[in-house]
């Protein structure tokens, strides 16, 4: 298993205990970007865990806010605090809340959770650094279902005009939403097609390798110009983990802890495997 | 420092130029300094300066939404954004991102809503921003203010930027009546005697203040002495100055270009109901929508006139027990 492969299933396995200690959670979004942070926090992105407010890091902002636990557990793994706040998620006077928050969560580089926010303040950071010489770059996560928000496309016209190069979007294209089907719902289509139309350098790729994820953002990076970048992510909604994605609605779940603890074995298994 | 220099003129220059000139200053005096605009810089005197200062001053296009969280966005990275629209568009069309994205997230940016309340005039009812003031009195820790002419909306442009926080100005791109000379400074969070009185003592913002004023000198013809307080900040409200003028005159009279609902009014009557109870008469719309219309013309039917402040002056003092 290789290093970044090894670091996805650690912080699949460190979120599930999340879920467990509090009993519910946004488990099928938090699995479905994991592997993309992985990628992210493994090898791409120019950041300290031990200086996380340094002025020249890389950000990432979560705009589908709710991912919040696979973000925390990414960061608690890379030593931005320790592995067991991360049993503290929405407890009561809890510094990990459902939803990421710049000013409770060491790491976290912006404040989400409103659908669509995010992509906006994203590109507010990626002219900032970029319009003070800054080199930092700049990624943004954002969700199918979030997609049917007005503001992603009112960003993704700004950043194409404005040349933000050194913005890279992850859409978790994982097909589902609270709801149900997004092709039920207010159906996307062909993101891909659609941020080409807007200007972005555009791919598509499998989502649940982070190796390929990592190689893929090296590659857009080199090629995508003055263009803002954009990587579509097809992912399933619970990547990674079987009993999740075949709960057809799940969101937001219960978290049983045999469940959980069935879960987590079954990860943990795979390193001795 | 201000200086009062109230005659019941006009100012020789529009808010628009002056805010253009304001904002330009402020883009070449702190490269942080940064001014987004929707698709609104010809309107409001700030055209070109996108040309001048490209890493500084940008036109988003009509996506008010987007700019607000661009702004979050660029306070996250240390710059210093003025973002601009209509009030209306500045509050309604981009509560939520200025809620979230500025507000929640402990970012710091300045909101220039211009055309307030009935200065919108000819572009009607869905250009009117009626409510701007209790929407954003609503965001935990905000700064709401409306400057009285272009002398104040300068300087507190200038003061306001490095001010912590969501900070929303509402000021008008029109020739209002001068109240200070170019030039003066205020105090954020205090107001402003500008006519002392003892019957009965006029809070008021905006346009409101010259018609305060020129009620004040009505009722001296009739023998009642009316105090005229400018009440800029409108939140966080001057709660001593409030205070005083509640215990010295008894009789309170708000006056605001925009709804009573949640506004100036409701701040003072609110903090007096639970600290010194006397009448206050609010004067602003009575919770009604916009309209187009010469801007006397909506004044009088807004009762947004010194006359119909006056009548609320007698009724307040009448009020007294």
């Amino acid at each position: 298993m290789s290093k970044l492969k090894a670091f996805a299933r650690d912080i699949r396995i460190q979120q599930m205990k999340e879920f467990k200690a509090r009993g519910f959670g946004h488990l099928g979004g938090s699995l479905s970007i994991t592997d993309c942070l992985a990628a992210l926090y493994g090898e791409i992105m120019n950041v300290d865990p031990k200086n996380p407010d340094w002025e020249d890091r890389d950000r990432l902002v979560m705009s589908k806010g709710h991912a919040g636990p696979a973000l925390y557990a990414t960061l608690a793994l890379k030593g931005y605090f320790p592995l067991d706040v991360l049993l503290t998620l929405n407890q009561n006077g809890t510094k990990l809340p459902s939803h990421c928050d710049k000013n409770l969560t060491i790491g976290i580089d912006m404040t989400t959770g409103s659908l669509g926010q995010g992509a906006s303040t994203a590109a507010g950071i990626a002219l900032g650094l970029k319009h003070s010489g800054k080199k930092a770059r700049v990624y943004l996560v954002v969700g199918d279902g979030e997609a049917q928000e007005g503001q992603v496309w009112e960003m993704a016209l700004f950043a194409a005009q404005k040349k933000l190069s050194n913005l890279i979007l992850f859409l978790d294209f994982n097909k589902r939403q609270l709801d149900g089907r997004t092709h039920e719902i207010c159906d996307l289509e062909d993101p891909a097609e659609k941020f080409k139309a807007f200007g972005w350098h555009t791919v598509r790729i499998p989502g649940n390798d982070p190796d390929l994820i990592a190689a893929t953002v090296r590659e857009v990076q080199a090629a995508q110009g003055d263009k803002p970048g954009a990587i579509i992510l097809d992912t399933e909604k619970g990547s990674g983990v079987p009993q999740i994605i075949e709960i057809e609605l799940n969101h937001h779940i219960t978290c049983s802890p045999e469940l959980a603890d069935r879960i987590i074995e079954e990860l943990e298994a795979q390193k001795k495997g | 420092m201000y200086k009062v220099i109230y005659n019941g003129e006009m100012e020789k220059i529009a808010g628009k130029a002056v805010f253009g000139e304001t904002m330009k200053a402020l883009l070449a005096e702190d490269k942080d300094v940064v001014y987004l605009d929707a698709d609104l810089m010809n309107s409001v005197g700030t055209a070109g300066l996108e040309v001048q200062f490209p890493d500084q001053a940008f036109d988003v296009g009509i996506q008010e939404a987007n700019m607000a969280g661009v702004a979050g966005g660029l306070s996250a990275v240390g710059k210093k954004p003025y973002i601009h629209s209509f009030g209306c568009f500045a509050s309604r069309r981009m509560f939520d991102q200025a809620f979230i994205s500025i507000a929640y997230a402990q970012l710091s940016a300045r909101i220039i809503g211009t055309d307030p309340g009935v200065t919108a005039a000819y572009n009607g009812g869905t250009h009117m921003p009626f409510e701007d003031i209790c929407l954003y009195r609503a965001v935990p820790g905000s700064t709401v203010i409306e400057t009285t002419d272009s002398a104040m909306a300068s300087a507190i442009l200038r003061q306001t930027k490095d001010r912590k926080g969501l900070t929303y100005i509402r000021l008008s791109r029109k020739n209002l009546p001068a109240v200070y000379e170019p030039g003066s400074t205020f105090e954020i969070g205090k107001g402003i005697v500008l006519r002392d009185g003892k019957d009965v003592a006029f809070i008021a913002a905006g346009l409101m203040v010259a018609e305060a004023l020129k009620a004040a000198g009505e009722l001296e013809k009739e023998g009642i002495s009316a105090a005229v307080i400018d009440m800029f900040t409108i939140k966080p409200l001057d709660e001593a100055l409030t205070l005083e003028y509640a215990k010295k005159t008894g009789a309170i009279v708000t006056g605001e270009n925009g709804n009573i609902v949640g506004g100036l009014g409701a701040a003072v009557a609110s903090f007096l109901s639970e600290n010194y109870p006397v009448p206050v008469v609010r004067t602003g719309v009575h919770d009604r929508f916009g309209q187009v219309g010469a801007q006397d013309y909506l004044q009088e039917q807004y009762g947004l006139t010194a006359a119909v402040l006056v009548e609320n002056a007698k009724k307040a003092i009448a009020l007294k027990s």
